[in-house]
């Protein structure tokens, strides 16, 4: 083992975004030792993109919300495919995450009377995000990074996993390198927690980093756990469309939740011309409707524009597709109107949306205060992921946890704006307790050195070949291929495509090669981010073609209609004992009668 | 905008700046050129990003001599500040040791925050446990809490990139991060002493170039270090205050007045 550098943790947290740090915090208490490993920088994790806020019941600005409106809003919008458990765990303890992370010194916008303000999304009943203007995801990575350093967690940054290491049926490390030397370090421990956040990089119209290459869930898939729900993969529908290099990147729904409203090429309010039923007794008949719902009228019903975005990024594809979109391929959000009802309407839409102002006037010329956005969808978020059990989140490997975007089961086919956030604490909270409760109960287990040696020579196989493909060609190639067949309407021939198209890039990318030594060489970081593509889009394909059905995020062209068999089960994927991929229909987690009557009571 | 020269800075302190070429459209940012030139013709050019959107603080660089964050710097921008027939250049930022590439160590940053004394709220105002808190008092320390951590006014601090004093000063962005603690409506704790001495303010003599750099524009001097300074001078310098403190001090057994 003498080329290997050892640390040796009781739990480690692989991935430092909300969930891993909140995993790491709450391992910390928990009185283990806590290491934490991330691909970037400390606090640059995707958690900082996010905008619009973090969904707790707190009910400070209506008091008719309470965990049982958000429980039955997080299962309508997740199509009742979630895992109940989850999502009634969330909405329980998600108002107490909040005024926890208060305590540590985030600071939230204020109601008048001095409490946390909060704000409308898509698909909640009431105002519910907590918010900091439009950059509540850097005030929470903030804020759990600035109280985590003191928590004696040791934090490796710039380091990559890529392998986990098992005894028996259970982890106990993981092999990785650190990128700035390109060396690799062997990180034993008693339980691991998955917190990698999700697939995004595996489509070329994304709002996702480099990062999102689905490292935990083909880890965790490799290391012999469940895959759950991946073929529901979010694409939110306000992505920039132009200029093309910023393509993809995101437009808060806060900005429709201010006010913000969708039109075509024609001046039409479209989302009007398509209410879903299971949202038309809530939803808006009239533009002054909707104007008096977003500022505060609580007899008014919420305006179409903030549905679900299942549904809005469908009508915005339909717009488009039909010849009403705008001049570079997306339709228009306006939130300039609002000048028609407001005085001072430049200066509050710079106070509620600063980022997104900042972020259209820098990179697109435009000014939002004064014209409309162009916008289109854009790959946002994985709902599916690694499997786990809803109170302890333990995936079926014993010993490794999932936490946040990489794991599977609170949102269901399709997840609610201001839901991740409050996911990333709740359940990063619970992995951190479970995993280090784990880690109390169980010895080390020992490192395969072998297969250390196995998967640090393969590790290393792109820097010894010479002369093979670019892994910026084969990832590019392969963005461009799921974009196209795997993406936000899909059909049977397309899927199938797709899998033929996956082997021919995975033949491709065993014979990839990366010029240059190992010492910080992003080629060479690409052509291992590869193998997490592959598998993930894989499962993702598969999965996408065996769901005969459209249900929330996941929409068939060839079978347009949702299908009440289909209501009942969750796509699990595993790895056989051959290698391959074995696929099972599992029957949903059931649902707790009281749980069945809090639905009812709020459908 | 057709085909553009860059100088690239490659390899570690002793690399040197290295000529490439690459094809420059209609509303690429200097990030999108790196990309591009990575991909086509230096796989293992090395740069750090993440958000592409100025979020997160990653890709700071210097373009042209310039600190700035490349995927907020517009390349129509650029060209129009570089000499005809001249290369754009790139380099690391010079303030912090080249790791290679384009990518800087900055980990000396994440130490200095560690020295920092932690948030300490006040106890929580209603009986839930929770606090009441106004709007403007809010509002005051969001600017500085917006800090994306890009470390470019480090980079141009002339305390740290000309007279290397990483051991005796935090630099700007530390001291907006002291402030944003300092002014906090609930924090309690009072780190004036360290700000005085194991922090260095006094280094500071406000030429404002951590300001002018600032990719959200946080008025750094002015809103945070100066009220910083006037904080310790009051604390340390008013020996009226001193003697008043001293008297109503409940730990008087600690020592007398601090000079």
């Amino acid at each position: 083992m003498a080329e290997f550098q050892t640390h040796e943790h009781d739990v480690l947290v692989i991935g430092a975004g909300g969930a891993g740090l909140r995993a790491a915090i709450e391992a910390a208490a928990g009185g283990v030792s806590v290491g934490l490993v991330c691909k970037s920088l400390l606090g640059k994790a995707h958690t900082v993109m996010a905008e619009g806020g973090l969904a707790a019941a707190l009910a400070n600005v209506d008091e008719r919300d309470s965990w049982k409106v958000h429980f039955a809003d997080t299962m309508r919008g997740g199509q009742y495919l979630n895992n109940p458990r989850m999502a009634e765990l969330h909405a329980q303890e998600a108002p107490g995450c909040v005024h926890e992370l208060e305590s540590w010194g985030a600071l939230f916008d204020r109601t008048r009377d001095g409490r946390i303000l909060q704000r409308n999304f898509g698909g909640h009943a009431y105002p519910r995000l907590a918010h900091v203007g439009d950059r509540t995801g850097l005030e929470m990575i903030r804020t759990l990074q600035d109280h985590g350093i003191h928590q004696g967690i040791d934090v490796h940054m710039e380091c990559t996993v890529v392998e986990l290491l098992k005894d028996g049926s259970r982890v106990v490390g993981a092999l990785a390198y650190d990128r700035e030397r390109g060396r690799f370090r062997i990180f034993r421990a008693k339980a691991i927690v998955l917190a990698t956040g999700g697939i995004g990089r595996a489509f070329k119209i994304t709002s996702n980093s480099w990062e999102y290459t689905g490292d935990g869930q083909s880890l965790a898939y490799h290391a012999g756990a469940d895959l759950m729900d991946m073929e529901f993969i979010q694409f939110h529908p306000t992505g920039m469309v132009w200029p093309p290099s910023v393509r993809g990147i995101l437009v808060t729904e806060g900005v429709r939740g201010e006010g913000g409203v969708l039109k075509n090429s024609l001046g039409e309010r479209f989302m009007f011309n398509d209410i879903p039923e299971p949202y038309r007794k809530s939803t808006s008949d009239t533009p002054e409707e909707g104007w008096r719902y977003v500022t505060g009228d609580k007899n008014a019903r919420r305006p179409p524009e903030l549905l679900t975005r299942d549904h809005v990024a469908r009508c915005i594809r339909r717009e488009v597709r039909e010849g009403r979109g705008s001049p570079h391929g997306g339709v228009y959000l306006d939130i300039a109107w609002i000048k028609e009802r407001i005085a001072n309407a430049p200066d509050h839409i710079r106070k509620k949306l600063p980022s997104m102002y900042h972020q259209f006037m820098q990179l697109a010329n435009i000014d939002i205060t004064a014209e409309p956005m162009e916008v289109g969808p854009t790959t946002h978020y994985t709902m599916g992921g690694v499997r786990v059990n809803g109170d302890t989140q333990m995936s079926t490997v014993p010993g490794l946890f999932a936490a946040g975007e990489v794991a599977a089961g609170l949102h269901g086919a399709n997840r609610l704006g201001g839901n991740s956030l409050s996911d990333l604490l709740v359940f990063g909270k619970r992995a951190g307790a479970h995993a280090a409760q784990y880690a109390k109960a169980h010895g080390s287990g020992a490192i395969d050195i072998h297969a250390v040696d196995t998967a640090a020579q393969k590790a290393l196989a792109p820097l010894d070949r010479t002369g093979g493909e670019s892994p910026y060609q084969i990832q590019q190639d392969l963005q461009e291929m799921m974009q196209a067949k795997v993406g936000i309407v899909r059909q049977e021939s397309e899927l199938q495509e797709a899998l033929v198209e996956l082997d021919k890039l995975k033949a491709r990318a065993a014979k990839a090669s990366a010029p240059g030594n190992r010492e910080y060489n992003p080629g060479w970081h690409t052509a291992l981010d590869l193998t997490c593509l592959l598998t993930v889009s894989e499962i993702s394909a598969r999965a996408a073609l065996e769901r005969k059905e459209s249900r929330g995020a996941h929409t068939r062209d060839d079978f347009p209609d949702k299908v009440a068999e289909w209501g009942k089960f969750n796509l699990v994927f595993r790895r056989g004992t051959d290698g391959g991929m074995v696929v099972e229909r599992t029957p949903l987690v059931p649902l707790r009668d009281e749980l069945k009557q809090v639905i009812e009571e709020h459908k | 905008m057709g085909r553009v020269n860059f100088q690239i800075w490659r390899g570690t302190a002793t690399g040197g700046f290295q000529e490439y070429a690459t094809e420059i459209t209609e509303g690429m940012v200097v990030l999108d050129a790196v990309h591009q030139i990575q991909a086509e013709s230096a796989n293992d050019l090395a740069c750090r990003w993440n958000c592409k959107a100025g979020k997160c603080g990653s890709c700071s660089a210097e373009v042209n001599g310039h600190p700035r964050l490349m995927c907020m710097t517009r390349m129509d921008e650029v060209l129009k500040e570089t000499p005809p027939g001249r290369a754009v250049t790139l380099r690391p930022m010079q303030a912090f040791v080249p790791v290679r590439d384009l990518v800087a160590d900055v980990s000396w940053n994440f130490e200095v925050k560690k020295r920092i004394k932690p948030f300490r709220p006040r106890q929580p105002d209603a009986a839930d446990g929770t606090w009441r808190m106004a709007q403007s008092d809010v509002d005051r320390v969001q600017e500085f809490r917006k800090c994306i951590e890009c470390f470019l006014c480090q980079n141009v601090c002339h305390v740290l990139r000309d007279h290397r004093k990483h051991d005796e000063f935090i630099g700007p962005r530390f001291l907006v991060y002291a402030a944003a603690l300092e002014m906090h409506p609930l924090d309690v704790e009072d780190r004036t002493d360290e700000l005085r001495k194991a922090h260095g303010i006094g280094y500071c003599n406000i030429t404002k170039c951590c300001t002018k750099v600032c990719p959200e524009h946080i008025t750094i001097t002015d809103n945070a270090i100066i009220p910083l300074k006037e904080r310790v001078v009051d604390r340390h310098y008013d020996p009226f205050g001193s003697l008043w403190r001293w008297f109503h001090s409940t730990d008087k057994a600690s020592g007398g007045p601090s000079s």
